[in-house]
């Protein structure tokens, strides 16, 4: 069983969440959303939206960085695991509770917004109730960490994490003997990766990052191959710029 | 081709230049998300339809399909052109119309046949052992099973059925009620049919061939003005919208054009443009008020003492102080005034009598034809009283000297108007005229100065036939007295000074209506000012709100005689726009033949709808107006006020001049039988026993079961949910189900009952056998209904449409086939049709039936009555067709009533066809419809006859015969009027012979009619279409007593009620908000009340799209109320509060719309706003709130009823009484638990079941 959930499972996990989010986006291009019930009320929403994302973003590079991260980079660096693990806790527990604030306001007007609540869907409830109980053990680890700083539990998820990534095939070995709050953690995480194609976090992958160096407020948009119209001047007739030709 | 890897192009730049010094970029990316914009608006056809929904929009649509499914429409764009000096029509189109579409496949769609559960199971039950009239009979027969069904009516249990199985009941109610009580008692109500012309033809068609009776609606829906036949003797005639851009000044009053009229009224803002000047006269801040240069805020109801202090000035400056000749010219030719008028005595009074007559002289001054019917002025030139041509006696029994040339007896004349000058007359003396200002009540002001006001009027000595001397005036010099216009005659109630406080001057209008004085004067003065200049181009825009008071004629009439006065009426750019529903069915003549089936038999079964409803809905039992109150104190010696209003009634009826149904007790089927046996003509025998006594009326005793209605169809129309005044009565009597009725019925009151009608102590609930509507949505009418049929919708069958508002014919097509189960009209009544012919033969074969007709106007009988006499009190002898109804004998071939239905019977080729008194010879036409449609080629009664088997066909019928669509037959038609008149019309067709105009012609774009002699306005290059053109150019008579515009109506009733000359009547009081009603509120609870106006609203067209989501979702979302910000105070109320809205007659529920565009003591629900949206339960009747018209009821207005009299004689919608509502006053307050009476559906259904 340990080596299904933390050997197979994230396996079954990253290829639905690859193979289903591309069938979605072939098939069903306009479900391809974030879904924001911004529209329907905007009380709460402001705040508890950015403080959810800030938080979540920040968390999710922190696990990205420091579980991907080979430890021989950070002993090159001269960066202690200790040290590593007592940012990882103070980051995290910083940011994972602007998370768990933001998420509160937004979980609650899902629900009690009787708007809100008639335009959501089970997906779009559950997905938010299954983040802020990932938010919660993630916070709760923090006090089972907190009694081994020396950071070499942590060590054994980089393992886990890298072991898994590169293939070894004995990923689920490096957390045998771990707290069952860490094993609960991955799991959930686990199976929120599952979920993330049929849910709105689907909107992770659309972010419009390009946006921000994207130096035009007008866009044409040509037909593909066409020659760019010349700079500063009406496009010419049959020049291909027109936009609806 | 893949949404993702086209997307996976983070390497190659996407950049392909920067413009607008890099502000705008091009690139290159995937841009098939646009192909999805571009398959949004695509599609398979486009379809041209429209909406058939009683709109004088009548706008043609684009009607888009796409993969079998319509999804969409737009405005076509493509009508003829107008004349290079006037905007085109287009754009035509609302809100309203673009949404329809929603109905189509909605939730509210009626789907398949639904039945009523109970009366299914019993049906099913009685069939096991009984052929289909045996076991309705069965079913009629048991008391108990019977009520099982009409008792639960309006609260659902509606089970789906086949069409067999439905039609198959609707066939066996229809021929159980023709062999039991008559075919007179299967109703059918459908109005407008130039809303969709062969889906009313459908039924109506079905109806005359088994000889059913159809509901008139025009009067019903009090859009008829009594004012238009009173003054011209016609229904309703008015400019079509684009002769507004030709006004110089347009007066609306009471019309709300943007709102009601919306795609008309581009030509309102366009004629703003131009520079017309517009003024503006309603009670409220409407959207007309903002186009308005003036806007006068009357109270409303009093439009009359604003249209009379109008006159005052206009007759003071314009005819009096100064003459305009152009006004005194066309006052001398085309109206009355210059007749004279016998003054009577009364006593030691004087007052008007009847216009003098040609037979009042020595041998009829010459006159052998109809002297009596021949009314006479005085020659300027050779001073002697002459018969001017013209008069209703040149119409009947000679030809050629019906028109309105200057002549009499072939010598040029020119009549005098007035008799001021001291030659003319031999005396002045007072003439008294009746005043009801003193009759205010219920908030309006009271101006008591007595009810007689004497004024004095220069008067001639006549010598008569008899020796007898009598003094005459003429109608104007009347008219002036009657204005109070003091001409230095002396006596009392007369003015020079417009701040003189007297009746009708603009001081006194200022006390009455709440207009200041001066915005009176300049009004009047800038509309008759403008009218001089312009030779009558000032044009009065008027909607049904003025007329849908108790006293219309008097609003109306005083609006017509300012028109007269100044010389618009008939004038391109002026006269009396009076616009309402979509009265105009332009092919009239060619639609009646096949909608009464006039190629089988005539007369068709008519019937005014009014009268019936109040008799059959037992609204009479609950009548609460006297004719003591509004009779005048000039009438004529009579028994008046010994009368109720439904007395007068039944004695028209009995008279021939209103129609009855049913028409008499017994089964006309049995009296043709008996006749026949008896080896005596119909009409004696029928006369004969009605004097015994063996034959009555059904008028007489509405209560009786053998003259109730029996079988009702409702179709192309939602009575119960819209245009049903008296809602609660209709639902306690007629159907006999749950309702809000408060009051007691006069039995209960101890009040005075009926003198002519049967009183019984107890009156029926419950009166109809059967209930069929037929509707393509879930109406209100619907749900009430015992079987409800689905039909096509507006975009799912062919048929035809016309307005007065364009001059256009264009089709409503099936862009695709009828959705669901659901038919078309014309194929729903086929298949009863045929239903009907398959089971009759068991108990009907080939009947005689016996057929009642009032003298009909438009006929020689509309000069039957120079005096009342009844014949049943012994004045007179009873003779059918002349002192009371025709009788008619007519044979029904029960058997084949499918058969005629779909072929056109040999009357068309044998009479002929024809219209509005006159006919024509239609051999021709039928012979080209044989080729046309082909011809019925299988044996039987119809074999050879043209084909109508599909409403196409029907539409060429119609076509074919009309001479608005067949230029050969215009051009026969202006012929044959040309004989009446001595004059050639026919210069106003000619070279129109070979236009026809076919059904596949207006698919393809809307075509303009032919000018026809059924109206008075023409089609031309020069002129728009406006009323009375041809009166006044071609010098065509008005079909009144004297052929000119009647403002002096003389018929005995009409002086006895107090309306031979227009004057201010206070609305009047219907005591709904006394005792009985005001029982209901608590020790003082917070309530106001308020008159209760009923106009037409932005948000649906009557009660369509009221239930359609996307207008529901441009306003409240259901019904609500519109009251002004200081009545809301007073109840403690803020916008969008539930109130519930009260009288005796029933509840309301509907939120409040608080605002400060209405006026302090009135109350605006839109009318015909369904019950069946978002209506929480009332607290007083426990039900749900009830529609606008729950607190209404209907009175009869005696004036209505006159017949056999020229102008004022039976027509079709034409005259009789309609249904006003305005007077009504409700009690308002805050709904303290909105209820929404919801239980759980598995028990609403056991109870219905």
């Amino acid at each position: 069983m340990h080596n299904f959930l933390f050997g197979i499972y994230p396996y079954i996990a990253i290829t639905v969440m690859v193979m289903a989010s591309i069938v979605r986006y072939e098939r069903d291009p306009f479900t391809w959303k974030s879904k924001s019930s911004q529209l329907l009320r905007k009380r709460q929403f402001v705040i508890g939206s950015v403080l959810f994302h800030v938080g979540v973003l920040i968390i999710f590079g922190g696990h990205l960085v420091g579980l991907l991260t080979p430890i021989s980079v950070f002993d090159t660096l001269g960066i202690s695991h200790e040290a590593k693990q007592i940012l990882a806790v103070a980051a995290g527990g910083v940011a994972g509770l602007m998370a768990l604030i933001g998420g509160i306001l937004l979980l609650h007007r899902r629900l009690f917004d009787p708007r809100i609540r008639a335009n959501s869907t089970f997906a779009d409830t559950g997905i938010l109730v299954l983040l802020m109980a990932q938010l919660l053990l993630g916070l709760a680890t923090i006090t089972v960490s907190l009694r081994h700083l020396d950071g070499e539990e942590m060590v054994k998820f980089m393992n886990w994490a890298q072991a898994v990534i590169y293939l070894r095939g004995n990923a689920a070995d490096y957390i045998h003997d771990v707290h069952w709050l860490f094993k609960v953690h991955i799991v959930l995480g686990l199976t929120i990766f599952l979920l993330f194609p049929f849910t709105r976090l689907v909107h992770m992958f659309s972010a419009p990052v390009r946006y921000l160096w994207r130096p035009g407020y007008q866009i044409v948009r040509s037909r593909r191959g066409a020659q760019p119209a010349p700079t500063g001047l009406a496009p010419l007739p049959r020049a291909g710029m027109e936009p609806g030709e | 081709m893949s949404q993702l890897l086209d997307r996976l192009n983070f390497l190659t730049s996407l950049r392909k230049g920067t413009f607008a010094d890099g502000h705008g970029q091009t690139t290159i990316e995937n841009r098939e998300w646009e192909d999805v914009y571009r398959r949004r608006w695509q599609h398979d056809k486009i379809v041209r339809s429209t909406h058939g929904v009683n709109c004088t929009g009548s706008c043609s649509w684009k009607i888009y399909v796409k993969s079998g499914i319509v999804t969409w429409e737009t405005q076509q764009t493509d009508y003829p052109r107008t004349r290079p000096d006037l905007p085109n029509h287009e754009p035509r189109g609302c809100a309203r119309g673009a949404s329809y579409s929603w109905y189509l496949y909605s939730a509210n769609r009626v789907k398949t046949p639904l039945i009523r559960a109970r009366l299914l199971r019993l049906w099913r039950e009685k069939r096991k052992s009984m052929d289909p009239i045996e076991a309705w009979t069965a079913i009629q027969n048991d008391p108990a099973a019977r009520a099982s069904y009409t008792r639960i009516r309006g609260k659902g249990g509606f089970v789906r059925a086949s069409w067999d199985e439905a039609t198959e009941i609707v066939a066996a109610a229809n021929v159980y009620t023709t062999r039991k009580y008559g075919p007179d008692r299967v109703f059918g109500f459908s109005p407008i049919p130039a809303m969709s012309m062969v889906s009313y033809a459908a039924g109506t068609r079905y109806l005359s061939l088994i000889g059913g009776t159809c509901m008139s609606f025009y009067d019903w829906y009090c859009d008829l003005p009594p004012a238009s036949p009173q003054t011209w003797g016609e229904q309703t005639d008015v400019p079509e919208s684009a002769d507004w851009y030709n006004a110089g000044y347009l007066l609306l009053w009471g019309s709300n054009v943007p709102q009601t009229r919306t795609p008309d009224a581009h030509f309102y803002t366009e004629a703003r443009y131009k520079g017309t000047k517009s003024a503006v006269i309603c009670p409220d801040y409407s959207e007309a008020a903002k186009f308005g240069d003036i806007w006068l805020n009357a109270k409303q109801g009093t439009d009359a003492a604003l249209g009379m202090a109008f006159g005052h000035v206009i007759l003071r400056e314009f005819h009096l102080d100064r003459q305009v000749p152009y006004f005194t010219d066309y006052c001398r030719k085309y109206s009355d005034m210059p007749m004279l008028v016998r003054i009577e005595r009364q006593g030691d009074r004087l007052v008007p009598g009847q216009q003098l007559r040609a037979s009042d002289f020595v041998r009829s001054l010459g006159e052998k034809n109809n002297p009596d019917w021949k009314t006479v002025g005085i020659d300027e030139i050779s001073g002697k009283v002459v018969v001017p041509n013209g008069s209703i006696g040149f119409r009947w029994g000679e030809t050629g000297k019906w028109n309105l040339e200057e002549k009499a007896a072939n010598k040029d004349i020119r009549l005098k108007l007035s008799l001021i000058d001291k030659a003319d007359h031999d005396k002045v003396a007072g003439v008294d005229f009746p005043y009801f200002g003193g009759a205010a009540t219920n908030g309006f002001a009271v101006d008591d100065r007595g009810g007689i006001l004497t004024r004095s009027v220069p008067l001639k000595k006549i010598k008569l036939a008899g020796g007898e001397e009598v003094l005459v005036a003429t109608v104007f010099d009347l008219l002036c007295a009657n204005y109070s216009l003091d001409r230095g005659l002396g006596g009392d109630h007369v003015a020079k000074d417009y701040d003189a406080d007297v009746p009708f001057t603009p001081a006194w209008a200022e006390r009455i209506t709440g207009v200041r004085r001066d915005k009176i004067i300049q009004v009047a003065r800038e509309f008759a000012d403008n009218a001089e200049k312009t030779k009558g181009r000032s044009m009065v825009i008027i909607g049904a709100a003025m007329n849908h008071w108790f006293h219309m004629d008097m609003n109306y009439r005083a609006v017509i005689n300012m028109l007269v006065m100044c010389g618009c009426v008939g004038q391109s750019g002026g006269g009396w726009a009076h616009y309402v529903g979509q009265e105009k069915l332009r092919p009239q003549t060619g639609w009646t033949a096949l909608a009464f089936a006039l190629d089988w038999a005539r007369p068709p079964r008519h019937m005014n709808a009014t009268s019936a409803w109040y008799a059959h809905t037992d609204q009479w039992r609950y009548e609460t107006v006297r004719s003591q109150e509004i009779l005048s104190p000039t009438a004529p010696a009579g028994d008046w006020s010994r009368l109720s209003l439904i007395d007068y009634n039944i004695r028209a009826e009995r008279m021939g001049w209103l129609p009855s149904a049913p028409q008499l007790k017994t089964n006309p089927l049995e009296i043709g039988r008996a006749a026949k046996a008896a080896g005596v003509e119909v009409k004696d025998y029928v006369a004969e026993r009605l004097k015994s006594g063996e034959l009555q009326m059904s008028c007489e005793d509405p209560d009786a079961p053998e003259n109730w209605p029996r079988n009702l169809f409702v179709w192309r129309s939602n009575l119960l949910g819209s245009s049903g005044k008296g809602h609660e009565y209709f639902l306690k009597h007629l159907l006999g189900t749950d309702h809000g009725v408060q009051g007691k019925d006069l039995g209960e009151e101890g009040a005075v009952k009926p003198v002519e009608a049967v009183w019984h102590e107890r009156a029926p609930e419950g009166k109809l056998d059967l209930l069929v509507t037929i509707d393509f949505r879930m109406s209100t009418t619907a749900v009430y209904a015992d079987i409800v049929l689905p039909t096509a919708s507006w975009y799912e069958k062919d048929d035809m449409n016309t307005s007065d508002m364009h001059p256009f014919i264009h089709p409503l097509q099936a862009a695709v086939d009828p959705a669901y189960e659901s038919k078309t009209d014309w194929e729903i009544f086929k298949a009863i049709a045929r239903k009907f012919s398959e089971i009759a033969p068991s108990v009907l074969g080939v009947e005689s039936d016996v057929v009642q007709l009032p003298l009909q106007h438009d006929s020689p009988g509309e000069i039957a009555q120079g005096v009342v006499r009844d014949w049943k009190l012994g004045e007179c002898e009873l003779i059918p067709g002349k002192t009371a109804p025709a009788y008619i004998s007519i044979e029904r071939d029960y058997a084949n009533i499918y058969k005629r239905f779909t072929a056109l019977g040999p009357l068309m080729e044998k009479i002929g066809n024809g219209g509005k008194g006159i006919a024509w010879d239609t051999k021709n036409e039928v012979h080209h419809l044989k080729a046309l449609n082909g011809t019925v080629t299988e044996e039987g009664v119809t074999k050879g006859m043209a084909r109508i088997d599909t409403a196409i066909d029907a539409a060429e019928v119609v076509l074919m015969l009309a001479p608005e669509t067949n230029g050969e037959v215009a051009v026969k038609a202006w012929e044959v009027l040309g004989k009446a008149t001595g004059r050639d019309h026919r210069h106003l067709a000619e070279g129109k012979e070979d236009e026809k105009i076919r059904f596949r012609d207006i698919a393809a774009q809307p075509r303009k009619i032919i000018s026809s002699p059924t109206w008075s306005g023409i089609e031309s290059e020069e002129v728009c279409y406006n009323a009375g053109w041809t009166n006044v150019h071609e010098l065509i008579p008005w079909r009144t007593v004297t052929g000119r515009q009647q403002l002096y109506q003389d018929h005995e009733w009409m002086r006895a009620f107090g309306e031979g000359f227009v004057t201010w009547r206070p609305p009047v009081d219907l005591k709904t908000v006394g005792k009985t009603a005001t029982r209901a509120l608590a020790a003082n609870e917070p309530h106001v009340v308020l008159n209760f106006l009923t106009p037409h609203q932005k948000w649906g067209i009557h009660s369509t799209y009221t239930d359609n989501l996307l207008m529901l979702t441009l306003n409240r979302g259901g019904p609500v109320v519109w009251i002004s910000e200081v009545d809301a105070k007073k109840v403690g109320l803020v916008d969008n509060d539930w109130v519930e809205v009260f009288n005796i007659n029933g509840a309301i529920t509907a939120r409040a719309v608080v605002s400060q565009r209405m006026k302090e003591g009135s109350m605006f629900m839109y009318h015909a706003q369904e019950k069946i949206v978002n209506t929480p339960g009332s607290q007083l009747t426990g039900k749900r709130g009830g529609i606008h018209n729950s607190v209404t009821r209907i009175v009869l207005k005696p004036t209505h009823m006159i017949g056999g009299y020229a102008q004022l004689a039976y027509g079709f919608n034409y005259y009789g009484t309609v249904g006003s509502n305005r007077d009504e006053f409700v009690i308002v307050r805050k709904l303290s638990k909105v209820d929404w009476l919801d239980e759980p559906a598995t028990q609403i259904t056991e109870a219905a079941e």
